[in-house]
C-alpha cells in the first residue's frame, strides 16, 4: 500500500526532501506557474508545489497529460515573461524531449527550469538513463545538487542564470537525493516577475531561417556558459593536498566520498563539480597536479569519457568506463570506498545467510487482479495469444501469481506494439493500459489502430487515479473516457465499459473473449476505483466532516 | 555522536512514517538528521528500506555503508534480517516479533527466531499485540518507536510531542491510541543478553 499521496502530512517545516528543497527554492524565486506528469522520483517535488499553490498568490500549479504537454505550456509561461517549473522524471524527459531539445534554441524570456530526477537502480523505472547528457546534448546548463541545501540554492540561482542566458535550465536530482530529507534553511522569497511579453518574438519562431540564426546564438553562448561553470561557487576545489591521486566527484557522489574521507591517510586532491558544462580549465588544473584520476559520479560516465578527450594521455583515468566501479546500479559509499582502496568493514556472520525476496505486488483488493483475472480466463483455449502491456502499478501483473502481460516498454506502447503483433498476424492480441497512461500517450497510438480499424482488443485498466505515484488526479475524469474513445471512431457496439469486480470476472471474461473473436478494433473498459485510492479519499471525507464539526 | 538507523518492513506498514516521528523529534533536539525514503513501486506490498541517520556533526550522505549500522528497526521479523550486512558488529536489532507472510517461501518461525537469537543484540516487540491493546494495529509501528526510543539519547517527551502533532488532524482519540502504542513500545523493550 502506498503511503499518503500528500506526503506533506509527514513534513516538518526544515525538514525537506530533495524533491521539496527544489520545490520551495523555485517557490522563493518567484515561481509564476508549475507543470508535471507523475512520476517517481519526481512527483514529491510538484505535490509540495500543489500544496503552495493553493494559498494566496501562490504559483499556478497543475498536473498535465504527459511531460510533453507540460513542458509546451512551460514555454508559454516564459513567453509572457514569467517564471516557470517543468518537473518530471527522467524517461518523462524522454517525452518531452522535443519541446526540450528546442526550447534551447528560442530566447527564453521568464526563467523556465526543468526539474528531472533520475532513476539510478531503478527503484521504480525502467532504465537509468542520465539526464545531463540531455542538457549536454541540449547544450544548456545542468545544476547538480549534492545535497538538499543545494537543491534549494541551485533552484533559487537557476531562473536568474535562465534569464541571464535566456537558455532552460536543467536542475538533475537522483532518486537518493529527491527522496531524503535534511534540514533547509531558506531565504527571503523574490517577488514574481510581471507580465511581459517577449519583445522579440522572432526568437520563437524556428523557422529555418531563424532557427539558423537563433542556433548560432545558442552556439555563441557558449563560452560564457563555460566561463559562468568555471567561476560559479558549485564547482570548487575541495582539497589542494598533494598526492598523486586526485579525485573529482560529481552530485551525491561528494558524499559518499566524505564518508570515507576519514579512513584515508589523507585527503586526496579533490575538485567536487555541481553545475555543467565542465570547468576545463579547474579539471586541467587539478589534473596537471596528478597522475591518476578518480571520478566519482551518480548514472552514467559522463564526466570520465569527456576527459579522456581533454586531459594528456598520460594522465590515468579511473571510474565507471576504466571498470574500477560498476556501469549499473546506484552508486554508494561501500563502493567508493573500494574505488579508494579501502578495505571492507567487518561485518556479522550471519549477515551472508539468505534471506527469500518479497518483490512488490498488487494491494490486497485491488481491482486490477479481477481484470487479470478474466483476461486469463478469455485467453483460455487460444494456441498463442499476446498481451502488450504498459507502466503502472498493474505491470505487477508480469510477475507470479498472474503473469498475466507479456510486454512493458514506455507509456503506452501497450497499443502500438499490439497494432504490430496483430499487422504481423497475430491472433488474439490484447493490449493493457491504465486510465491514466492511455491518457499520457495511448490516445495518439489508438488513432492509429482507429484508421486501420486493427484486429485487437483494447483492455483499458480504469481505477480513476494515477495509482503507481500514490493517487495523483488524472487529467480527464473516468467518465470522460469513453466518450473520448467513441470520439475517436471505435465502432459503438465493440466498445464496452464493465466493471472490475470478484463477483464479476465471468462477465469480464466473455466480453473479452466475444471481442478477441472480433476481427476488428475492440475496445473494454474495466471500471473500479483504486481501493487505496479510495482508502484515502474516504480517510480525507472524513477528516473534512470532523473539521465541519468542530467549527461548527 | 552518530546514530545509523536501518529502517525496514514491508510497504504499507508505515516504515517511513516511523523514521520521520524519530527524524523530527531528533532535529528538534537540535541534531542534524538525513532520512532518506522509498516511494513508488518499491513501496507496493514488497520489502521496504529506508534510513535515518542522526548526529551532531554534518552528514555526508542518505547511505549508511555496509557494517556501521547502529540499528536495524524492523516492522516484521524477516525484513529485519535482509539487511543484516549493513548492521555494525556491536549493532542491535530492534523487530516486531509478528511475521507478515505475504510470499509463498516464507521461513517457519522458528528459523527466523534461530536467526534471531544468534544475533549479538536483539530486542524483540510484540508490535501488533501492543498496539492492538493500546488501540488499533495500525500503531504497531509507533509501538516500534517506542521500543526503539530507550536505545536513542532522545528525550521521549520529544517524541511524544511530535506524536501529538503529527495525528493532532486525525482527532485527540487518535493521538492518544498512539501515545499508548509508544509507551508499551517503550516499557516493552528489553535486550537479550550480550
Amino acid at each position: 500500500m502506498p503511503q499518503p499521496a500528500n506526503t506533506l502530512e509527514h513534513r516538518t517545516e526544515l525538514l525537506l526532501m530533495g524533491d521539496e528543497a527544489v520545490a520551495q527554492g523555485a517557490i522563493d524565486a518567484g515561481l509564476s506557474a508549475a507543470y508535471a506528469y507523475p512520476g517517481t522520483p519526481a512527483t514529491e517535488s510538484f505535490e509540495y508545489l500543489l500544496a503552495h499553490a493553493k494559498t494566496e498568490d501562490g504559483p499556478k500549479a497543475a498536473w498535465c497529460a504527459n511531460e510533453k504537454t507540460a513542458y509546451e505550456q512551460a514555454l508559454g509561461v516564459s513567453m509572457v515573461g514569467r517564471r516557470v517549473l517543468v518537473v518530471m522524471k527522467h524517461v518523462g524527459l524522454n517525452v518531452a524531449a522535443d519541446p526540450f531539445i528546442n526550447s534551447a534554441i528560442v530566447s527564453i524570456h521568464g526563467g523556465l527550469v526543468l526539474l528531472v530526477a533520475d532513476d539510478p537502480g531503478m527503484h521504480s523505472s525502467q532504465n537509468e538513463q542520465d539526464s545531463r547528457v540531455y542538457a549536454d546534448f541540449a547544450r544548456v546548463i545542468c545544476l547538480e545538487p549534492a545535497n538538499q541545501q543545494e537543491a534549494y540554492d541551485m533552484a533559487r540561482e537557476a531562473f536568474d542564470l535562465s534569464e541571464r542566458f535566456e537558455i532552460p535550465v536543467v536542475i538533475r536530482l537522483v532518486t537518493r537525493l529527491a527522496h531524503s530529507r535534511a534540514r533547509v534553511e531558506t531565504r527571503p522569497p523574490r517577488a514574481q516577475n510581471p507580465l511581459d511579453k517577449t519583445p522579440d518574438p522572432d526568437s520563437w519562431i524556428l523557422l529555418p531561417a531563424t532557427a539558423r540564426k537563433l542556433w548560432r546564438k545558442l552556439l555563441d553562448v557558449q563560452p560564457e556558459l563555460e566561463s559562468y561553470s568555471e567561476s560559479c561557487p558549485f564547482n570548487r576545489l575541495e582539497s589542494a593536498s598533494p598526492g598523486s591521486v586526485g579525485v573529482i566527484t560529481t552530485g551525491v557522489a561528494r558524499g559518499y566520498y566524505r564518508q570515507n574521507l576519514p579512513d584515508l591517510p589523507a585527503p586526496l586532491p579533490h575538485l567536487h563539480i555541481g553545475a555543467y558544462p565542465l570547468p576545463l580549465a579547474k579539471i586541467r588544473a587539478l589534473a596537471a597536479t596528478v597522475n591518476t584520476l578518480l571520478v566519482l559520479e551518480e548514472g552514467y560516465p559522463l564526466l570520465e569519457r569527456r576527459l579522456r578527450g581533454i586531459l594528456p594521455i598520460a594522465t590515468e583515468i579511473r571510474g565507471k568506463e576504466s571498470g574500477l566501479l560498476p556501469l549499473d546500479g546506484e552508486l554508494s559509499p561501500d563502493h567508493v570506498r573500494q574505488a579508494l582502496g579501502l578495505p571492507p568493514r567487518p561485518r556479522l556472520a550471519m549477515a551472508a545467510d539468505p534471506v527469500p525476496p518479497r518483490p512488490p505486488q498488487l494491494c490486497k483488493g485491488c481491482p486490477h487482479k479481477d481484470s487479470f483475472d478474466a483476461l486469463k480466463l478469455a485467453l483460455t483455449g487460444y494456441e498463442c495469444s499476446i498481451v502488450n502491456a504498459d507502466i503502472g502499478c498493474y505491470t505487477l501483473g508480469a510477475l507470479p501469481p498472474y503473469q498475466a502481460i507479456e510486454s512493458c516498454v514506455c507509456m503506452g506502447a501497450a497499443i502500438g506494439m499490439a497494432k504490430g503483433a496483430a499487422d504481423a498476424g497475430l491472433h488474439p492480441v490484447v493490449s493493457v493500459i491504465g486510465d491514466s497512461t492511455f491518457l499520457h500517450s495511448g490516445v495518439t497510438g489508438l488513432m492509429d489502430a482507429v484508421a486501420a480499424d486493427t484486429d485487437m482488443t483494447l483492455l483499458i485498466l480504469d481505477n480513476g487515479t494515477v495509482g503507481m505515484t500514490g493517487g495523483q488526479e488524472t487529467v480527464l475524469p473516468s467518465s470522460q473516457i469513453e466518450p473520448l474513445i467513441l470520439g475517436l471512431g471505435v465502432a459503438p457496439e465493440h466498445c464496452h465499459v464493465l466493471q472490475a469486480h470478484p463477483r464479476k470476472v465471468e462477465e469480464l471474461a466473455a466480453a473479452l473473449r466475444a471481442e478477441m473473436e472480433h476481427h476488428g478494433l475492440s475496445v473494454v473498459i474495466a471500471v473500479r476505483e483504486c481501493i487505496e485510492h479510495a482508502r484515502m479519499r474516504t480517510s480525507q471525507e472524513r477528516r473534512r466532516r470532523r473539521e465541519k464539526r468542530i467549527e461548527g | 555522536m552518530k546514530q545509523d538507523l536501518v529502517l525496514a518492513g514491508v510497504g504499507g506498514q508505515g516504515v517511513v512514517s516511523l523514521g520521520v516521528v524519530i527524524a523530527a523529534a531528533a532535529q528538534r533536539e537540535g541534531y542534524t538528521v538525513k532520512l532518506s525514503e522509498v516511494h513508488g513501486m518499491a513501496q507496493r506490498g514488497g520489502s521496504v528500506m529506508a534510513s535515518l541517520r542522526i548526529a551532531d556533526a554534518p552528514i555526508h550522505g542518505a547511505l549508511i555503508p555496509a557494517g556501521t549500522a547502529d540499528f536495524i528497526v524492523a516492522t516484521e521479523p524477516l525484513e529485519g534480517l535482509r539487511y543484516l550486512d549493513l548492521l555494525s558488529p556491536e549493532g542491535t536489532l530492534v523487530t516486531a516479533s509478528e511475521p507478515f507472510t505475504n510470499m509463498a517461501d516464507y521461513p517457519p518461525p522458528e528459523e527466523l527466531r534461530r536467526r534471531i537469537d544468534a544475533l549479538p543484540h536483539a530486542v524483540v516487540v510484540d508490535g501488533l499485540r501492543l498496539a492492538r491493546e493500546a488501540g488499533g494495529v495500525r500503531a504497531a509501528n509507533i509501538v516500534i518507536v517506542g521500543a526503539l526510543s530507550d536505545f536513542l539519547p532522545l528525550d521521549p517527551k520529544s517524541i511524544e510531542d511530535y506524536i501529538r502533532e503529527r495525528f493532532a488532524a486525525k482527532g485527540s482519540d487518535i493521538v492518544e491510541l498512539n501515545l499508548r502504542a509508544f509507551r508499551a513500545g517503550r516499557e516493552s523493550a528489553c535486550p537479550t543478553p550480550a
